[in-house]
Parts: structure tokens; C-alpha cells; sequence
């Protein structure tokens, strides 16, 4: 297929001798927003800096652009805008000092390069504060001047690692609509750990764990295909001790129709919750409460809810028999 | 090419929008000022022979201090990330931040040109040996540089990067004063590896293409090195 922007082919990193990056493969077209989901340490950045060629992997191969990641790195890093997590920008040039800096290493001259900063500071906003030095800019103005570095040659590819991190909500929002906008005409990989954003911005999401990719789908697919209702139950804790809290996810797990039970965090003290996973698209309400009435558990609270994708990330990314069940 | 001339604008720039490159600058020519004109008037001839040893003891602190950030700060602060994914050549790289920093070095030495000059109105000073004086302190400079851009390659530390490559130079520097300590067989080669050795003849006016080798390979050496350092990043 000639549209496939990057293609990676078992990338695998070791930093000494932890794995990092566990035979990543994966492809991605033009005009496609992909979200890179995954908890912190996961292997996103890791990812990323191989795809720009800030660092090589272990094994494996990528292309970017056409271009190998080892064979033509230069050919790689023309055409891919990076704004890394880090965001680290010269704190002791002004904005439009900086942007002609990167213009100019970008290969960019002359009057093109007036002309190429001008549209990448409307485009990011960053009018008021062109003439300001870098380190008096606040974390979301900052955010806005790497994104216009990694604009301002107009690369197909765009690669932003947590580009939404640490900046406020309205900020994030904003953030989020530009990166939106931008991924339009180009290719966009950008990593979160904030699962709205992905929901929002992206058209597809990979979700990566413990170095593997364990899922890769839209969003809306992700979602449907976890889609069974879960129910959670709380009951009261009887007594302090490690064998009833055993005996009643024994309880919960036997009960027909129930796939998985499993001990949530999230209840007030006293008491227990359990979160209890359907084979099917039965409704688990009329035999929990019946279970809970023969085992003479005290029943405080019993809900049934879609599964968000919340919950499908915190499913494929804990538990260790998560990685390889979901990839298969 | 261009892009290393780009780096090296930048940093150069760099220089002078701290105060780093000015505290330098002074410092080394406030010293300078004092410990020539002192004994200047006591020998009583219009001479700068003494100038140049000067320099060349003063350069031992503040060519470590001109390279310190160059690569360290870069790592230190992520800047180095958005740098090296840029179409340039790891090699560009680290040649660009040489050039910025032989560039303040250059300013320094004009600066110092004050010294050449007002002495020549005191009494008939002879050019020449100024010329080749000059250049020997830009290449010992520019080796000192090197090593310089090396140390700070090898850390994400200003500080340990000043000191890793003022230890180095001055351990070049401070050799030849130990040879008569040293068996002969040592003596020579370490005479032969010393900055003095090679620096002494320029000085004097012999400009013997030997010892201009000796200093441009210890650049190139120091700065083939930082090279590797930095390209090493990829597989650790």
C-alpha cells in the first residue's frame, strides 16, 4: 500500500537488561490521527524516540516516509515534526528567534522562512508572545511553541509525546482542538495516558503495556468490542480477614453466567466491592442478589454499567495474562 | 555545512545572552591586566613574550567554562531531544558547538590585542613573534576547547563537565613541569604528549608544522570522540 506512512516491524529495545519494547509492530496510514495509550513506563516514549531516530532499536526495523529508520535517518527525521515529552525548548531565545532557528536547521530560507513562521504562529496562536523570551512563557504557551517547531516544515508526519500533559483543562482543550485541526492534512501519532483525549482526538488507538501492544482498534471499537455490561457489587465486610474476602469472590466467580470476578479498590472502608465481568449479555443483578441472600452477605450496592474506555484500558494494561490474551 | 554554521550562530549568540560569556571575558582580562603590567615596567623592554605564558595558564580555567554547557545543559534540560531529531548529523552537531565556542575564544584574543598595541607605542615591538604567539594560544585554546566539548558529552553536568575538562587540561598542561621526576625513555614521549612542549616553539616565533599538527589532532581526536559519545545515546 502506498498511503502506509510508518510501518514498524518488531522493535524491540533493551536498556541494559530491562525490555522496554517487546516486538512492536504496526503500520500507520496517511490522514490518520493514532492515539498511543498506555501507562507510564509502557513503552510510548520509547516508541517515538525510535520512530525519530533520537535513538535505535535493539531489533527490528522501521520505515518512515519510505525512508529506514538506520538506513536514511536524515530521509526520517525531514519528514517527521517532533515535539517530544520533555517540551524542552532554548529558554534564552525569544519565540521568533526560536522558530527561525528551527526554520533554518529544517532547511528552510530566505523569505520562505518569514513566510513559514508567520502561518505556523497563527496557526498555533502564538501571536502575542512572538517577541517574548521563551522562558517567560507559561507550560501552555511553551506547549504551543513545540508544537510550532514541529510545524514549521510542514512535515506529513507528526510524532507528539503527551502533548496534553500538564497543562490546565482549558488549555488541554485547546491543545487538543489545534492538534485535531492539524491532523486534518497529516499523519498524527500522539501519546496520552488521558483516555478522553484519545476518545476525541484520535481515529484509532493503540494501547501498549509492558512494551507489547495489546490492542490496536478505533476508539469506538475498542469500546464496543469490552463492550459487556459489568456489574459491581459492594457488601459489607463481615469480618476483618483475608478468607472472607476470598469467599466471596469464590462466590461471585461461580455464579453461572459470571466470567471473571474481581476485588475493585474503590470502596469505603467496611466495606467490599467486587466487579463482576458477563460471559454473555445476561443481566447479573437477579442471581448476584439471590447469591448474596444464600451466603447471607449484607448487599449495600449493586450496579450494572457499560464499559467505558476507561475500564478496557485498565483491563488490557493490568493482570499478567492481559498482554498476551488481548494481542491474540 | 549550513547547519552547522546555523548551530554554531546560535550558540555563539547563546554566549552572550547570559552572562557567562561577559563574567568569563572579564575575569580573564581583568587577571591579565594585573600579572602583565606588573612586572611589565620592572623588565623594561617592549615586549609581550610574558603574555603569552600568561594566557596560556589563564586559558586552563576558562576554556572548561566556555564548554561546559554546551552539550551537558542540552541533555540536562531535554533540548538535546528536539536537536538530534532534526535532519542534521550528530557530527554536525558537535562540530557546530566547537566553532561557537572557538568563535568566543577568538573574541577573547582580540580583546587581548590591546596589549600587543599599546605596548608597540612604548617602544618598537617586534610583530612577528606576536603573530605565531597568537597562534599558538588559539590552538592550545582550540584544544583545550575540544577536550572541553568531549567532558561535556560525557555527562548531563555542567559543573563535573568543568571539571572533568579542566583536570584533562590541565594535567596536559602541568606535565612537562614533572619530566625531570621521570626516567628518560618516559620523559620524552611525555614531554612529546604535553601542551607546553609543542605551545613553547609557537610562542617563540618558530612556527614548525609539527607542533601545529600535535594540536589540531588532539582536536580532532577530542572531537571524534565527543562524536561517539554522543552517537552512543542510540544503543544504551
Amino acid at each position: 500500500m502506498n498511503d502506509v506512512m510508518i510501518e514498524a516491524d518488531g522493535l524491540t529495545k533493551r536498556y541494559d537488561n530491562v525490555l522496554a519494547l517487546d516486538r512492536v509492530s504496526m503500520q500507520v496510514r496517511k490522514g490518520e490521527v493514532l492515539g498511543f495509550l498506555g501507562p507510564n513506563g509502557a513503552g510510548k516514549s520509547t516508541t517515538m524516540k525510535i520512530l525519530t531516530c533520537f535513538t535505535s532499536p535493539s531489533e527490528g526495523s522501521a520505515k518512515v516516509n519510505g525512508c529506514d529508520i538506520t538506513g536514511d535517518s536524515i530521509g526520517v527525521r525531514s519528514s517527521i515534526g517532533y515535539l517530544p515529552e520533555s517540551t524542552a525548548l532554548y529558554h534564552d531565545m525569544l519565540v521568533l528567534e526560536y522558530l527561525e532557528f528551527v526554520a533554518e536547521m529544517r532547511g528552510i530560507t530566505g523569505a520562505d522562512t518569514r513566510k513559514r513562521v508567520k502561518i505556523v504562529v497563527e496557526e498555533t496562536g502564538l501571536g502575542d508572545v512572538i517577541s517574548k523570551e521563551i522562558r517567560a512563557l507559561s507550560k501552555g504557551y511553551r506547549q504551543r511553541v513545540g508544537l510550532a517547531q514541529a510545524l514549521i516544515h510542514e512535515p506529513p508526519i507528526l510524532i507528539l509525546d503527551e502533548p496534553m500533559s500538564g497543562l490546565d483543562p482549558n488549555q488541554a482543550v485547546e491543545i487538543r482542538d489545534l492538534i485535531k485541526d492539524i491532523g486534518r492534512q497529516r499523519t498524527v501519532i500522539l501519546s496520552t495516558h488521558n483516555l478522553a483525549e484519545v476518545q476525541i482526538a484520535c481515529n484509532r488507538v493503540l494501547i501498549i503495556s509492558k512494551g507489547r501492544i495489546v490492542a490496536d482498534d478505533t476508539p469506538e471499537g475498542l469500546r464496543d468490542r469490552a463492550g459487556k455490561a459489568r456489574c459491581v457489587v459492594t457488601v459489607l465486610k463481615k469480618q476483618d480477614d483475608e478468607s472472607f474476602l476470598k469467599g466471596c469472590e469464590a462466590a461471585f466467580a461461580g455464579l453461572p453466567g459470571v466470567d471473571r470476578a474481581r476485588r475493585i479498590e474503590d470502596a469505603e472502608n467496611g466495606e467490599l466491592s467486587f466487579e463482576l465481568l458477563p460471559k454473555g449479555d445476561d443481566d447479573l443483578r437477579p442471581s448476584i442478589f439471590r447469591a448474596a441472600v444464600d451466603k447471607g452477605y449484607t448487599l449495600v450496592g449493586l450496579r450494572r454499567e457499560g464499559q467505558n474506555l476507561e475500564q478496557v484500558f485498565r483491563e488490557l494494561t493490568t493482570g499478567p495474562t492481559a498482554g498476551g490474551k488481548a494481542a491474540a | 555545512m549550513h547547519r552547522t554554521l546555523t548551530i554554531a550562530k546560535r550558540e555563539f549568540r547563546g554566549y552572550f545572552n547570559s552572562p557567562a560569556a561577559y563574567i568569563v571575558v572579564c575575569l580573564f582580562l581583568i587577571l591579565m591586566g594585573f600579572f602583565f603590567w606588573n612586572p611589565f615596567f620592572l623588565i623594561n623592554r617592549a615586549s609581550v613574550r610574558g603574555m603569552y605564558d600568561l594566557m596560556s595558564v589563564l586559558l586552563l580555567p576558562t576554556m572548561p567554562a566556555l564548554t561546559m554547557g554546551l552539550l551537558a545543559e542540552e541533555k540536562r534540560t531535554g533540548t538535546i531531544e528536539i536537536l538530534l531529531t532534526m535532519p542534521v548529523k550528530d557530527g554536525e552537531v558537535v562540530v557546530g558547538k566547537y566553532l561557537a565556542a572557538l568563535g568566543l575564544l577568538a573574541v577573547l584574543l582580540l580583546c587581548t590585542l590591546a596589549y600587543p598595541l599599546s605596548v608597540s607605542t612604548l617602544g618598537r615591538l617586534d610583530w612577528g613573534p606576536v603573530f605565531t604567539g597568537y597562534l599558538a594560544l588559539l590552538l592550545e585554546g582550540g584544544a583545550m576547547l575540544a577536550i572541553g566539548v568531549l567532558a561535556s558529552s560525557w555527562t548531563d553536568n555542567q559543573l563535573i563537565a568543568f571539571f572533568t575538562s579542566g583536570i584533562i587540561c590541565f594535567a596536559f598542561w602541568v606535565v612537562s613541569r614533572f619530566l625531570p621526576f621521570m626516567p628518560q625513555a618516559a620523559a620524552s614521549v611525555v614531554e612529546w604528549l604535553s601542551f607546553d612542549y609543542h605551545y613553547q616553539d609557537l610562542a617563540r616565533g618558530v612556527v614548525d608544522t609539527r607542533n601545529v599538527f600535535y594540536f589540531l589532532s588532539v582536536i580532532g581526536f577530542s572531537l571524534v570522540l565527543a562524536f561517539r559519545s554522543l552517537e552512543s545515546r542510540r544503543w544504551s
